[in-house]
């Protein structure tokens, strides 16, 4: 292959001036993970909310939990990004509309790409919680409701902890997801890492290193979200509680 | 007084009737022994008396509160009502002093150091202070179901439902259970136990109610049912399990 690998031009004043292409690829590195914790909190707790709804012994509760979850999970990603930034603020009031059309451009792309992961990823979310929440024995909650624990006591003291103990694996899989389908921002213009990658083909013509670099800066992610989950799982790790391994 | 009062109650899961027109009263510090084959509605019933299961028909009074009135605030009533299960039920996250604990500070609005006092005490009781800081997974069968006895008495019940406690117990550990249940009702506790224990209902129930298909079938002084059952099916149930 003849290749002429040029790995210094990371450290080339980058056609912005202000900085280098590795600073690029830095700036876009920052954004990713901003997007993706700020969508995976949101994604948590709308995910967990909605997954106690499902579980809940109430029919209209559990069919609104069940609509939303069938909503954001069968509509392709792209799309619903589409629908956030391009369809909804035409749908919304106008002066609301026209705020956010205002905004710069950047914080609009933040916004929608925030939103969107967040709501997409709260519908996975919610049916590890329901899965977990009936994986439990069903005496469990009886055994609560015998104490005079309310309902919202029985899920707070006693459904609840197990049942996100039990689902540590499946949430650390969603929690890498979410740094992966952050990727789809690109698509609306947010420069994150995916995007700064793409257009550092574009600047230096040298598509092998930006991609590798893009590549290393996901993984690198996805090494220190699995090692924190990893951490997360043993130190709540039930003694004496069969846990499958 | 009767402490439990349950009259002409029934059940349907659909169509399927589980509870036939069921009757039965436990006067305070009465224990009574409900038995009959698999299926024949006896955890169902005892499930009705603090509302975990609901039932369409007829009533349950506890204390003189009626468990299926709307307006009856079930968490308050079973605060005082405690139940012990066939799988034990304790919560496996918790150590033992924290699962007998917990309700009394959040149910009951013990302080602390009241809660922790007692639910020692009771532990004591059962045998296993020293078990206080392990967690329910690190502990035998018969252990478990010890502590969640105390897990019980630790909210002061007026009375005890007993569904199958030993059921799911190894054979060794069945008599260290029970010798916590005697002790209990030699103490004057109102019980209802379903159990297929009858050298416990000999030993300690003033009363056996025997069930089948969704009735009750007998419901009969110790002495009545042990030594001359009416009902044919009592009968034919006793001969198969005491023939042993």
């Amino acid at each position: 292959m003849s290749y002429a690998w040029h790995w210094e031009i990371f450290l080339q004043p980058a056609a912005s001036g202000e900085t280098t292409y590795l600073g690029w690829m830095f700036a876009g590195f920052e954004t990713t993970i901003a997007l993706s914790l700020a969508a995976w909190v949101v994604a948590l707790l709308l995910g967990s909310l909605m997954g106690v709804l499902r579980t809940v012994p109430n029919r209209f509760l559990s069919l609104l939990a069940a609509t939303y979850v069938e909503l954001f999970r069968n509509v392709p990603l792209l799309v619903q990004l589409f629908s956030w930034y391009f369809i909804l603020p035409e749908l919304l009031p106008t002066s609301l509309g026209n705020a956010f059309k205002q905004l710069n451009p950047f914080l609009q792309q933040f916004l929608a790409a925030w939103i969107c992961l967040g709501f997409f990823t709260s519908a996975r979310v919610c049916e590890q919680v329901r899965a977990g929440i009936g994986s439990l024995p069903p005496g469990q909650k009886n055994a609560g409701l015998a104490l005079g624990f309310t309902l919202p006591q029985t899920y707070r003291y006693v459904l609840l902890p197990m049942a996100f103990r039990l689902i540590v694996p499946p949430l650390t899989s969603e929690f890498l997801n979410i740094f992966k389908n952050s990727a789809v921002a690109s698509t609306i213009g947010l420069l994150e890492l995916a995007a700064e990658g793409r257009q550092l083909v574009d600047y230096t013509a040298q598509p092998y290193e930006s991609f590798i670099a893009v590549t290393v800066l996901y993984m690198l992610i996805n090494i220190v979200v699995m090692t924190a989950m990893q951490r997360v799982e043993r130190r709540v790790r039930v003694p004496g509680y069969i846990t499958g391994k | 007084m009767s402490m439990v009062s349950i009259r002409n109650v029934s059940k349907y899961y659909g169509d399927f009737q589980v509870l036939t027109d069921c009757s039965t009263e436990v006067s305070k510090g009465e224990v009574i022994v409900v038995c009959g084959p698999s299926g024949s509605g006896k955890s169902t019933l005892i499930k009705c008396v603090n509302g975990l299961e609901l039932f369409q028909a007829g009533e349950i009074v506890v204390n003189g509160i009626s468990v299926g009135d709307a307006k009856t605030d079930l968490p308050k009533l079973r605060a005082h009502v405690g139940m012990v299960f066939q799988h034990f039920e304790l919560f496996p996250h918790m150590t033992i002093a924290t699962n007998l604990t917990i309700a009394q500070q959040r149910v009951l609005g013990r302080p602390r150091d009241e809660a922790m006092t007692k639910g020692m005490m009771l532990l004591d009781r059962v045998g296993l202070r020293a078990q206080a800081d392990k967690f329910p997974g690190q502990l035998s069968g018969g252990q478990q179901q010890r502590v969640a006895i105390a897990r019980a008495l630790a909210m002061d019940p007026i009375c005890m439902l007993f569904d199958e406690p030993t059921s799911a117990l190894d054979p060794e550990m069945i008599n260290e259970v029970l010798d916590v249940m005697v002790e209990l009702a030699k103490d004057g506790m109102t019980m209802m136990v379903v159990t297929h224990e009858m050298g416990f209902a000999r030993k300690v129930a003033h009363r056996v109610v025997f069930m089948d298909h969704g009735r009750i079938v007998e419901d009969a002084t110790k002495d009545e049912f042990f030594g001359t059952p009416r009902s044919e099916r009592a009968q034919t149930f006793l001969s198969k399990i005491l023939s042993h």
